[in-house]
């Protein structure tokens, strides 16, 4: 749901990434608004964890200009630990922090980072659990949840942290199929909430159904982007046919 | 036997002590030495790197007598040639000190095989809720390192515990030198060895056994 009149909230301007003599990203440039949902397809291998990873600077990006929210997240001066605090990331294999049970994994960043008090992050953290459904789960520790279960606590604990926007890296690949739906139900609201989302995906039904946009990419570059209905439906490119006849 | 333990029972408990003391001084050393160095060795700046590696392949390549050697008699004879002239070093000083840096050493080992043995994701996810590096090892990436390490770490304990007969050659009076002053005195190696032998055999048995217990309740916890 992108917000009328809203701001960009990710500008990303000519990113290229190598790897050594691997080029990964060879010339991606991109503005998402705030509120907008953005699904990311691609072959396996071509670069989507690594664009979603330069957009926190998990990776450091070869050349090219990546603002978020005001924030020059390419610039060396930025302060990045700042900077992230306002970047959600849900990760494909969830990086629950196995030493805590599920409320601490909520609350350690509020509390660390001095954002909130314990007991707010606390009562934050348990209105957290509530909306994605894991009240009861407040005192286990991760090895004793489902991968569902995993993926909406990693989603809770990005959203403690009140992001301007969340990157998830193929949030259900690591689930076994009844699961899948639980995680991108909760996903799904998010958007409807108008959280700026980035979703790296290959579940096309929910692209279909939740993106504002959807983009394609192979090779280092941006091949197609639009609707849903036109990349798709009606997709122009052939790169784009051939992908998704293999995924549909 | 029961000779030897009446006539030279308070040596050798005295002895025993000071192995205690020594071995304690040098292992609480030891883990900050193996925790700074192993943070270097796993850190992404190259200089730390290098320094870590050097200091670990260094001390593993020097025999623990020779390092005590080193300290004991090299050191401030090398001070006195730079004008220290009334630098000392007494032999449990030294002792620590070589103790420390050997242990120090093997611990950093065992501490940066238990971080890299944790998952690199539970380190990105904490970066990319914005906790610096210091807080994610620390709250994250350590404690989970810790669970793995607990064993080679005891088992270190125990090695360094043995090692401090070897200090016995720069005149440190722990339990093997005074196993050599029951021997030279009473003519009754046998015994007097046989003694020692059991000492060691006694708290070193006790000590592996109460640290198992240990980290059987730690484990519990999980
Ligand atoms: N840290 C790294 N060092 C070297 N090469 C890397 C690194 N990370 C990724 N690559 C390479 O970069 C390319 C793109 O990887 P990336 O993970 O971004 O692809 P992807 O589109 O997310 O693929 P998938 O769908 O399989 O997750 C791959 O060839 C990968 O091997
Ligand atoms: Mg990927």
């Amino acid at each position: 749901m992108i917000k009328e009149n809203g701001k960009v909230m990710v500008h990303v301007e000519n990113l290229k990434k190598s790897f050594d003599k691997l080029e990964v990203l060879k010339d991606i440039s991109i503005d998402i608004k705030e509120g907008e949902v953005v699904v990311l397809l691609g072959p396996s291998g071509s670069g989507k964890s690594t664009f979603l990873r330069c957009i926190n600077r998990l990776e450091e990006a070869t050349s090219g200009k990546i603002v978020v929210d005001e924030m020059d997240i390419t610039d060396k001066h930025t302060d990045i630990n700042k900077a992230r605090e306002d970047i959600g990331m849900v990760f494909q294999h969830f990086n629950l922090f196995n030493n805590k049970n599920v409320i601490d994994n909520i609350m350690l960043a509020p509390v660390e980072l001095k954002k909130m008090s314990k007991e707010d992050a606390k009562a934050k953290a348990m209105a957290l659990l509530d909306r994605v459904g894991l009240s009861d789960k407040a005192d286990a520790y991760p090895s004793q949840l489902s991968g569902g279960q995993k993926q909406r606590v990693a989603i809770a604990r990005a959203l403690a942290m009140n992001p301007n926007v969340i990157l998830f890296d193929e949030p259900t690949s690591a689930l076994d199929p009844e699961m899948v739906g639980e995680v991108l139900d909760v996903m799904k609201e998010l958007a409807e909430g108008g959280m700026t989302m980035i979703v790296v995906t290959h579940e096309i039904g929910f692209a279909r159904e939740v993106a504002d946009r959807i983009v394609f990419v192979d090779g280092g570059y941006i091949v197609e982007q639009g609707t849903p209905d036109e990349v798709i439906n009606n997709p122009k490119e052939k790169r784009t046919i051939d992908f998704l006849n293999k995924v549909l | 036997m029961i000779q030897v333990v009446q006539n030279y029972g308070l040596m050798i408990v005295a002895a025993l002590g000071q192995t205690l003391l020594l071995c304690l001084l040098s292992l609480c050393i030891a883990m900050i030495i193996g925790l700074i160095v192993a943070l270097f060795n796993v850190s992404h700046n190259r200089a730390l790197n290098f320094v870590g590696t050097v200091f670990v392949d260094a001390i593993r390549g020097v025999p623990l007598i020779v390092l005590a050697y080193f300290i004991y008699f090299g050191v401030p004879a090398g001070m006195k040639a730079m004008g220290a002239v009334d630098f000392r070093l007494t032999a449990l000083q030294a002792g620590t000190a070589a103790l420390s840096m050997n242990c120090g050493a093997y611990m950093a080992e065992i501490i940066r095989a238990g971080i890299q043995s944790v998952d690199r994701g539970q380190m990105e996810a904490s970066r990319s809720l914005g906790l610096s590096y210091g807080q994610s090892m620390r709250l994250i990436v350590l404690p989970q390192a810790i669970k793995t390490m607990i064993p080679s770490i005891i088992n270190q304990y125990i090695i360094t515990l043995k090692d401090t007969s070897i200090l016995s050659v720069i005149g440190f009076p722990e339990l093997t030198n005074v196993g050599k002053t029951i021997m030279g005195n009473t003519f009754r190696p046998l015994e007097a060895w046989a003694v020692i032998a059991i000492v060691y055999l006694v708290v070193i048995v006790s000590l592996s056994k109460g640290s198992h217990a240990m980290e059987r309740k730690l484990n519990v916890g999980r």
